[in-house]
């Protein structure tokens, strides 16, 4: 009980069978709960396999769709199609983005005059523009673009805003009297000052764009890994829709790893 | 005595490290400008502000209205937003009137907030508290939260239809990794020191909990909360959108069918207006929760 208590401080009563069990034990018990419990659920016939197929029935589908289509083409024509779009209106997002919140910490007047608009936009979660998305892009591929943009902007804008601000000011001014012109100072000292903030933005963005792009082809669109899973469910077939699901979070934890290598590197380049 | 500021500076890194979402970011309040020229500043900020926004209505109204720059498919006029928020607010559209709407989603997000805060709550600081619980959860979270929630739409409705349960399932599920996330962040966090010292002059078992566990971690587990709420109304649109009888989703879906493009944007408002109470309240909730902060 009183190391239960101390967990904060990190084991430091370290008696090795509890170490095996924090390391290995619990871990392996939490994940045979989790795909055991599934298994179980599917193979004792508590759940139709209607509703929750078992992981193998899930695993062969998957092995299946990398060779027959479902839905217009094979699983990873799907994932290209989806990671196309999230690449391009992602790029889009980060390169006006960032150049937006840098901006706007270092000049004032465009933070007073952008920030009421940006605040009263901020709330419109990025799904609901999909019908204006559907209005302006039509129903084809990029479609869904304007969903994944409004899902990564903000994050973008608002931590390069944050980086900008919480530059020392002694820093810019120093680089001024140093015979800094503007651009070697936005260029010189701004964009590395504030780079592990823009970076920590970049992550959260590509986390919500990839989640907004998803949510976009569960409306509209006709290829891409969300239409893929909608259309699976609406033929009923789960082993489909989970063989998607773990399509797209096999990508989504991908991205976020890149991402965070990427803010490993800024950081170690950067520390002071 | 052991109510006062024990609370565990969340180190930023660390938070951004272990969830992707806990980064997010509100706005700061926009920066104030340094004292000695304050006395001018505001009111230069406000006509600044007031200009852009001046602005900018001006040019949708030109733009739609008298210029026809814009047909009213790709963005209604000012009048016709009007019209539609006074056809829905008054007679209905998409088989409700805007409160109806309205108060189906708001009850929908409530829901599942609340379920979300209720469950994540207690397992992250379970998780916080125990390596144990820690180390048998945390792997099934990295496996299951990378899924992300949205995708979860197409199975639960397969699996509960398109009523109220499978929403409030999507947006619980929504909810619960940041709820769990920065609380268990925010327990690991507090100072080591603190605990010792609660637990030298005695306090052990609930008396920890309440009185230092808990407060120490609220700021945190504040921040998961709020982030919680934003995930909360993406996905609830979501899975409106996806399929529902009722609710503000189901306005936009109905508009877009209708080529209403000025109904679209009374959801949209009414959604973020939405967005933005709510948030308004969580705020006031966290302030009363935490007296010493403010």
């Amino acid at each position: 009980m009183e190391s239960l208590t101390t967990a904060g401080r990190g084991g430091r009563r370290a008696i090795p069978s509890r170490r095996a069990m924090e390391r290995w034990v619990m871990p392996a018990l939490g994940i045979a709960t989790l795909f055991g419990g599934w298994a179980l659920l599917s193979g004792l016939g508590l759940v139709s396999p209607a509703f929750l197929p078992g992981p193998l029935t899930v695993l062969r589908s998957m092995a299946e769709h990398t060779r027959e289509p479902y839905a217009g083409s094979v699983l990873q024509l799907h994932l290209l199609a989806s990671l196309e779009k999230f690449l391009i209106s992602f790029s889009i997002a980060v390169l006006l983005g960032v150049p937006l919140g840098l901006f706007m910490g270092r000049f004032r007047a465009l933070d007073w005059a952008v920030a009421p608009v940006f605040e009263a936009f901020r709330f419109i979660p990025p799904i609901a523009w999909v019908p204006f998305a559907i209005f302006w892009f039509g129903t084809g591929f990029l479609s869904p673009t304007l969903v994944i943009f409004a899902g990564a902007f903000a994050p973008c804008v608002l931590n390069a805003y944050r980086g900008a601000k919480q530059i020392d000011r002694a820093l810019i001014e120093a680089g001024q009297m140093l015979g800094a012109g503007r651009w070697a100072t936005l260029t010189e000292i701004l964009l590395p000052a504030s780079l592990a903030h823009i970076v920590a933005g970049i992550r959260v963005g590509a986390g919500f764009g990839w989640q907004s792009l998803i949510g976009a082809e569960l409306i509209v669109g006709s290829t891409g890994l969300g239409y893929m899973i909608v259309q699976g469910g609406s033929n009923l077939e789960p082993a489909i829709v989970i063989s998607g699901m773990i399509t797209i979070g096999l990508i989504g934890a991908g991205i976020d790893y890149g991402m965070r290598a990427l803010q490993r590197r800024v950081q170690r380049k950067w520390a002071r | 005595m052991a109510r006062l500021p024990l609370v565990g500076r969340a180190v930023p890194g660390a938070m951004a490290l272990l969830d992707r979402s806990a980064a997010v970011t509100r706005l700061p309040p926009a920066a104030v400008p340094p004292a000695p020229a304050s006395r001018r500043r505001p009111s230069l900020r406000w006509l600044v502000s007031g200009a852009s926004v001046a602005a900018l209505l001006l040019a949708w109204y030109l733009a739609t209205g008298p210029l026809e720059l814009l047909s009213p498919m790709q963005l209604p006029s000012p009048a016709d937003a009007c019209d539609a928020l006074l056809e829905i607010a008054g007679e209905g559209y998409a088989d409700g009137t805007l409160w109806q709407h309205v108060a189906s989603s708001t009850g929908l997000v409530l829901y599942g907030f609340a379920a979300a805060a209720l469950t994540g709550v207690p397992l992250g600081i379970m998780m916080g508290q125990s390596r144990l619980v820690e180390a048998y959860v945390n792997p099934v979270f990295q496996i299951v939260r990378p899924i992300a929630p949205i995708a979860w739409i197409p199975l639960t409705i397969l699996w509960f239809g398109l009523g109220t349960s499978a929403k409030v399932f999507v947006i619980w599920l929504a909810a619960f990794a940041p709820t769990v996330i920065n609380t268990w962040t925010g327990v690991r966090n507090i100072d080591g020191t603190l605990v010792e010292a609660a637990r030298a002059n005695g306090a052990a078992g609930r008396l920890m909990l309440l009185d230092v566990v808990v407060p120490g971690a609220l700021p945190a587990i504040f921040t998961g909360l709020r982030t919680s709420l934003q995930a909360c109304w993406m996905v609830l649109v979501a899975a409106e959108l996806v399929g529902s009888f009722v609710g503000l989703g189901h306005v936009l879906i109905i508009a877009t069918r209708d080529l209403n493009s000025g109904m679209i944007m009374v959801a949209m408002a009414a959604v973020a207006a939405m967005g933005m109470l709510m948030s308004a309240l969580l705020a006031q909730v966290e302030r009363k929760a935490m007296p010493w902060k403010a």
